[in-house]
């Protein structure tokens, strides 16, 4: 048994290049981990073992022969919402049983163009709804902290993974806070890109004017590093930005002299957790020490996010989630008498219960009568929760906040009540809605050994400063490298 | 936060859960249906907050990143074969995809 699954994704490339060790070795070591782990987390889907040792010995041909990439010989785990050419993408729903993807999402072909191997599939919640992973259609993924708490979602078994040192990165997907709520939940590093930044082509969509890709990692420069081989314009997505990619790893300075932190003051209102306020808190006050000047700001529409978000959000997957019908792909269910049947009974088998709740509360807030008092305002009203952004941005570099209100819950504590639920999205929703970056970082631990993320947030495009907050801090108190009891 | 959530436990709106999930092509057993009402009845209850909000003059924001009418050059590039992209259909009919009738 050897430690290679425990590494980064910079340590295990330092390894590659200087011969240490093979990307296969890597990979059979990764997959040993899987093997002995994952049972009790429970984190992947699918591991795809034969293909990803098959591109691990093409990586380590390549390597012998002189070929560079960036990732070369990276193995990557990858969550069930994006499209990795001959794996499922079944977004752990039942009504994609069996499909396989015949292509590659524009991330995953910019970091296989780069080396990377593709591990296998995460789980998560169904089409990424959900805050716990609780609604994956096939298996409840355990925190590696307490095997008895939720790890985060919707991005909860790409967390999990990487926690457990089941992976050597992963990626996820941020609708409403998907890849920072897990990482800050199993005490890894999720980073939300600005809208735009990344390519959403071969993204299964949720929200599509929400949805980001982003990476999960057991360090900031290894976000950094994820996210500068996966930026840039893509034709496939024209919502994808043209701006060009600037060198994130520059960004990566040990201080935070001339940086201002805000705190916005909607945050600390008594809401959260005090263990996760105390957290919070103390970080803050290792980035004064790191030279930050930390400023107060105000983001007054803080009580309307999530109110908003779930109305935008549901209008667009209730569009987004019309193409399952049983027709082009997954399953369809028996003895429809028309096509209309054939629809309402295959979404009937096809869907979990928060799928069809988001289904239904979309399509009531986009019907006739319903559209302008729901839709049309809370359109609205996410311009008022930009420009609180847009004026918070005037007066600080980045802002610093709670990730979640609470750590880690117990297993089926908020099962039953999806409106608690909703309301732990408080901090995380406003990033979507606004289209700016964002990253949770660990930051500490409760007394109960749950892990507490730090989220830092910048404006559009501001990817460098985040990055530069959380590797400063990582480097001078950060609890990145610590790992579960497994 | 909590107390805006215990309010809308009282409030009453209107949801008529069978009506919209047919506008969503979605069946329901009557237990979804009773499950339903009673969650989304409180959620849009919840939603309801930001009606009180004033508006006026806002224009809205339908996605947040500054990019409109993006076009590419119109030339013809290669895409999905026709036998991958029917590859996942669960019934198909040499290459087309296959429903039940919907004319006589």
């Amino acid at each position: 048994m050897s430690e290679l699954h425990t590494l980064g994704v910079h340590e295990v490339l330092e390894r590659l290049n200087r011969r240490e060790c093979s990307s296969e070795d890597i990979v059979r070591d990764v997959l040993a981990a899987i093997g002995r782990i994952d049972g009790t987390i429970d984190g992947y889907l699918s591991v795809a073992a034969e293909d990803a040792l098959a591109q691990a010995r093409a990586a380590d041909e390549a390597r012998r022969q002189g070929a560079g990439g960036r990732l070369l010989g990276v193995p990557i785990a990858v969550k069930d919402v994006l499209n990795v050419r001959g794996q499922p993408c079944g977004c752990a729903s039942r009504i994609l049983q069996g499909y396989v993807s015949p292509y590659d999402a524009t991330a995953v072909a910019r970091l296989r163009a780069e080396g990377a191997v593709f591990l296998g599939r995460t789980n998560m919640d169904e089409f990424a709804m959900g805050s716990s992973t609780e609604n994956s259609a096939f298996k409840v993924t355990r925190n590696p902290w307490n095997r008895n708490c939720v790890p985060g979602g919707s991005s909860g078994g790409s967390a999990a993974v990487v926690a457990a040192d089941e992976a050597i990165a992963a990626l996820g997907s941020d609708t409403g806070g998907s890849v920072r709520q897990p990482a800050s939940f199993c005490g890894c590093v999720g980073l939300k890109p600005s809208y735009g930044r990344i390519s959403r082509y071969g993204l299964t969509a949720f929200a599509s004017s929400l949805d980001q890709i982003g990476p999960m990692t057991k360090s900031v420069r290894d976000a950094a590093l994820l996210l500068q081989v996966m930026a840039g314009h893509d034709p496939h997505d024209s919502s994808c930005l043209p701006d060009p990619v600037p060198d994130y790893a520059a960004a990566l300075v040990p201080d935070l002299k001339g940086m201002r932190l805000g705190l916005p003051r909607e945050y600390f209102v008594g809401g959260s957790d005090p263990e996760v306020e105390r957290a919070i808190r103390a970080a803050v006050e290792v980035c004064r020490g790191l030279g930050a000047e930390i400023v107060d700001v105000a983001l007054p529409h803080t009580p309307y996010v999530i109110a908003t978000y779930y109305v935008i959000a549901t209008a667009e997957a209730s569009a987004n989630l019309a193409r399952f019908d049983g027709v082009r792909y997954g399953t369809r269910a028996a003895g429809a008498e028309d096509p209309i049947d054939l629809y309402k009974r295959t979404r009937e088998q096809g869907f979990g219960p928060e799928v069809k709740r988001r289904i239904i509360l979309g399509t009531y807030v986009l019907s006739s009568g319903y559209h302008d008092a729901y839709y049309l305002r809370a359109q609205k009203v996410r311009t008022l929760i930009r420009r609180d952004f847009e004026q918070a941005f005037q007066s600080c570099d980045a802002i610093v906040a709670p990730v979640a209100p609470t750590p880690a819950y117990p297993i089926g504590e908020k099962g039953g009540d999806p409106l608690q639920m909703y309301l732990g999205d408080i901090f995380t929703v406003p990033v979507n809605l606004a289209g700016i970056c964002g990253m949770s970082v660990p930051c500490g631990f409760t007394t109960r050994q749950m892990p507490v993320g730090l989220q830092i947030l910048g404006p559009a495009l501001g990817e460098g400063s985040i990055l530069r907050v959380g590797h400063a801090y990582e480097q001078a108190g950060g609890w990145s490298h610590r790992r579960p009891p497994l | 936060m909590t107390q805006a959530y215990q309010d809308t436990q009282q409030a009453g709106a209107t949801i008529d859960v069978r009506y919209v999930a047919n506008l969503a092509r979605l069946n329901l057993t009557d237990a979804e249906v009773a499950t339903f009402q009673a969650q989304l009845s409180q959620i849009v209850a919840y939603v309801n907050e930001i009606r009180a909000l004033d508006v006026e003059g806002v224009e809205p924001t339908a996605h947040a990143a500054p990019v409109r009418n993006v076009f590419r050059d119109d030339v013809v590039v290669p895409g999905l074969e026709r036998e991958q992209a029917i590859a996942n259909a669960p019934e198909h009919s040499a290459d087309l995809f296959k429903v039940p009738t919907i004319v006589e």
